[in-house]
């Protein structure tokens, strides 16, 4: 085993996996009022109503493919009739339908941000550098599903990287299955855990704030001056507590 | 019954002069900072026009507020949790900024430091949001006084539902000024069309605010509010909108709107209202019941069952004597002069109008008659149904019954009035013609007239041992966006933990007065200066640097 395989496939995606976790609990902690999707849509609406959608809509089929891919082995899915052939062809054309949409979604937004003065000005250099990785994965992931499996003999990730995640997630790392996988799959996973090393400290934390108590809750929400002190906001700190009339002595428990 | 309290507003637009004194203040107290810089919590639109943004009346387009379904039960307008969620990623009916406009300022230096030339030199307009040079062609009350009305007049949506000929007439018949401030709804759609839940309608005293901590920007409040008063900060990403002054009001002093107001047309004080009834209220079908709907919601203070249950509530004694003494309460049940702005929305505003009178006086006394006799005056209210159905379409959802009434008892006030401080003859005849007695009238013309400031504004303090609570907290909208003066923080302009104001103003502060000497010259253009921040050149160097 060498080295940069340990790195690579071992050091590499545990960084980035313990950055990912750490950074966002500091970040919610510590930055909620920058916590926010940042959207661009009052200066500009007419690309933005077509990339959007598109790109969010893709990302999302394009997560549910990874976490079937990925995450469920495949003998899980041979049980419920879907061997190997279906399997391919699904996760090849759905693939490639959910990354063209995802990819014109992106190219649309980022010609949106280069092109539209007020959307330009108001891009941090932050979100200069997460396009740059957000590109690069899913470029390259595009890339390796058109070179390998729509244009090429077809590459049974399933056997190697697959149980390499569900290896490392276990904590049992077996860096060697990643050796011998194409060059294309190997740059996804690089730049991918790039990507989520640097995901807390982007705008991309929005990810998080996915509204799903919305269908729940009621439509009218009422606060109550205490509350929200307590729930929230701005967190009493240490050493600060408020300035309140002492009790006096034997009175102590007596009233509330 | 549930008793909860409102803060609430009634403004008497008879009054109002149209100085926009009122916005300059709020703009200046709350909206004056990068990425809200064509925000006004406060603004004053002349009717008939476009108001500000844009067509915001126009509810076909914009889609805000509640409607029925079929089975009479209240909807948001434009779709439940399932639609709005589904329009996340690109909110359709999100004005842009070139429905409020273009936010801008002038390139002042040229002035200063232009070389001397043929010509004298100009500030030219630069976009506050590109920084090029722009074209100014829109503003926040760009049709102030009807200017240029004849361009833009037939975009108003209340006019459009009049018939053509009306519109033909309507310039010559009638104008009046509406200031408008954040509704705090008793049934708030924009808190309905949250997704996270960072809006919240206060449990004590009814404010409608954000949470600055929990807003994620996902921009459906906006859409939501068919009174578009809840605006995007394009800077921050989140969504703010009027706080009622809940800093001031927290403390017992009034808004800054109406403390600043120099007709003194604005009245503050709480109404007791059954939250269990609002619901049944703003979905009852008819819209011209809305108003007597929304009417019985509001709870008559001095009846012992009400204050009975509102002790139960947990609401204050002091604040059952406040809304006892409350001036909206008089001015909404006692004297039903004060009607709502556009009940059809069904979400309950609390900021309620008293129709303006004026201009009916003025049409009376442009013929050569006496504008202050009351058969007169009802006589041009009789006649005068061009106004009175475009004040119908703003506050009684087209009924002209209400406004008539309304503009009755003004009329009637008047002419009695007249009769007392001339002859000292109090003609009851009047009164009684719109159903109040002369004592009652003379209450009431205190109330309007004289409106002495502590009777305008009946507001109770927040309770002393709720003190320590309320200070600094969390959903003030006090803070730019860096932490501290100093600017940004790590993640972009927005991020950072939220300062408290006085820390803020301690910097300000130093730095002001540590600034005894001229600054240096550089170009610094005042008015693109947030107040945030040392740009260079702006104040001179520290001693001992």
């Amino acid at each position: 085993m060498s080295t940069s395989a340990i790195l690579l496939w071992v050091v590499l995606p545990y960084a980035a996996a313990a950055v990912f976790i750490v950074g966002h609990i500091l970040r919610y902690r510590y930055d909620k009022f920058g916590w926010t999707t940042r959207s661009s849509q009052t200066y500009e609406n007419r690309l933005l109503r077509w990339g959007s959608p598109m790109f969010h809509f893709g990302i999302l089929m394009v997560i549910a493919g990874h976490v079937v891919g990925l995450l469920i082995p495949r003998q899980w899915l041979y049980a419920i009739g879907i061997n190997e052939h279906i399997y391919h062809l699904g996760a090849t054309w759905m693939g490639t339908a959910a990354a063209i949409l995802t990819v014109a979604g992106l190219i649309i937004l980022i010609y949106r941000r280069r092109t539209v003065g007020p959307v330009f000005l108001a891009t941090t250099a932050m979100d200069k550098v997460m396009y740059v990785f957000l590109g690069a994965t899913l470029g390259f992931g595009t890339l390796a599903t058109l070179v390998y499996q729509v244009f090429g003999p077809g590459y049974s990730y399933r056997e190697s990287i697959s149980p390499w995640i569900r290896q490392m997630i276990i904590f049992q790392p077996h860096p060697e299955m990643m050796v011998e996988v194409p060059l294309f799959f190997q740059l996804h996973v690089a730049t991918a855990c790039a990507l989520f090393a640097l995901w807390p400290f982007t705008r991309l934390v929005h990810v998080f704030s996915a509204p799903i108590p919305y269908f729940f809750r009621p439509y009218i929400v009422y606060r109550s001056r205490d509350e929200s002190r307590g729930a929230g906001s701005r967190p009493v700190r240490r050493g600060w507590d408020p300035v309140a009339a002492p009790q006096p002595r034997g009175k102590r428990g007596s009233n509330r | 019954m549930k008793v909860m309290a409102q803060m609430s507003m009634v403004m008497n637009l008879d009054k109002c002069i149209g100085c926009h004194t009122c916005s300059v203040t709020c703009k200046q107290a709350w909206t004056n900072r990068t990425g809200v810089e064509y925000v006004w919590f406060n603004n004053v639109e002349t009717r008939p026009g476009v108001g500000y943004p844009r067509t915001y009346e126009d509810q076909e387009k914009w889609r805000g507020g509640w409607t029925l379904n079929k089975r009479g039960r209240l909807k948001l307008r434009d779709g439940g949790r399932f639609k709005k969620l589904s329009r996340i990623f690109s909110n359709p009916k999100l004005p842009e900024i070139h429905d409020y406009y273009e936010p801008w300022t002038y390139d002042y230096d040229m002035l200063l430091n232009s070389p001397s030339g043929e010509h004298t030199p100009v500030a030219t307009p630069k976009s506050l949001l590109t920084g090029k040079d722009m074209k100014i062609g829109w503003s926040a009350n760009w049709d102030d006084n009807l200017g240029g009305s004849l361009e833009t007049m037939d975009q108003d949506p209340l006019l459009a539902k009049m018939s053509e000929e009306v519109k033909a007439e309507y310039e010559k018949a009638f104008m009046f000024y509406l200031p408008r401030i954040c509704e705090h709804c008793l049934n708030p759609s924009c808190v309905a069309s949250c997704p996270s839940g960072a809006m919240y309608k206060r449990a004590e005293d009814g404010i409608v605010l954000v949470d600055q901590d929990a807003c994620r920007g996902w921009r459906m409040c906006v859409s939501g509010c068919p009174y578009k008063k809840v605006y995007f900060n394009h800077r921050t990403g989140k969504a703010e909108k009027c706080t009622f002054c809940y800093p001031r009001i927290e403390v017992g002093l009034p808004t800054v709107c109406a403390e600043t107001c120099v007709g003194r047309l604005r009245y503050l004080g709480l109404v007791l209202y059954d939250a269990d009834a609002v619901a049944a209220a703003a979905s009852v079908e008819d819209e011209h019941d809305l108003l007597d709907a929304q009417r019985g919601v509001l709870l008559d203070p001095h009846d012992p069952a009400v204050i009975e249950a509102a002790r139960a509530g947990g609401i204050p004694e002091d604040w059952i004597e406040s809304a006892q003494a409350s001036p909206i309460w008089k001015l909404i049940r006692d004297y039903e002069i004060a009607l709502p702005l556009h009940p059809e929305y069904r979400t309950m505003p609390m900021v309620w109008y008293i129709p303006p009178l004026s201009p009916v006086v003025d049409v009376v006394t442009n013929t050569g008659n006496d504008g202050e006799d009351a058969d007169n005056l009802f006589a041009a209210i009789d006649k005068l149904r061009i106004p009175i159905g475009y004040l119908a379409e703003l506050f009684s959802a087209g009924d002209p019954a209400p406004v008539d009434l309304s503009l009755r008892k003004l009329a009637a006030m008047r002419s009695y009035m007249r009769g007392v401080s001339m002859s000292d003859h109090r003609d009851e005849s009047i009164t009684e013609a719109v159903g109040m007695s002369g004592p009652q009238m003379e209450e009431m013309y205190r109330l309007l007239a004289i409106a002495k400031y502590e009777e305008r504004y009946v507001i109770p303090p927040a309770h002393a041992e709720q003190a320590h609570d309320l200070e600094e907290m969390g959903c003030s909208l006090d803070f730019e966006g860096g932490p501290g003066m100093g600017g940004a923080g790590p993640f972009g302009s927005s991020s950072g933990e939220s300062v408290p104001v006085a820390v803020e103003n301690f910097h300000s502060l130093k730095n002001r007065q540590t600034s005894d000497r001229p600054s240096s010259p550089g170009r610094v253009n005042l008015l693109n200066w947030d107040g945030n921040g040392t740009p260079e050149g702006l104040f001179p160097p520290e001693d001992g640097k």
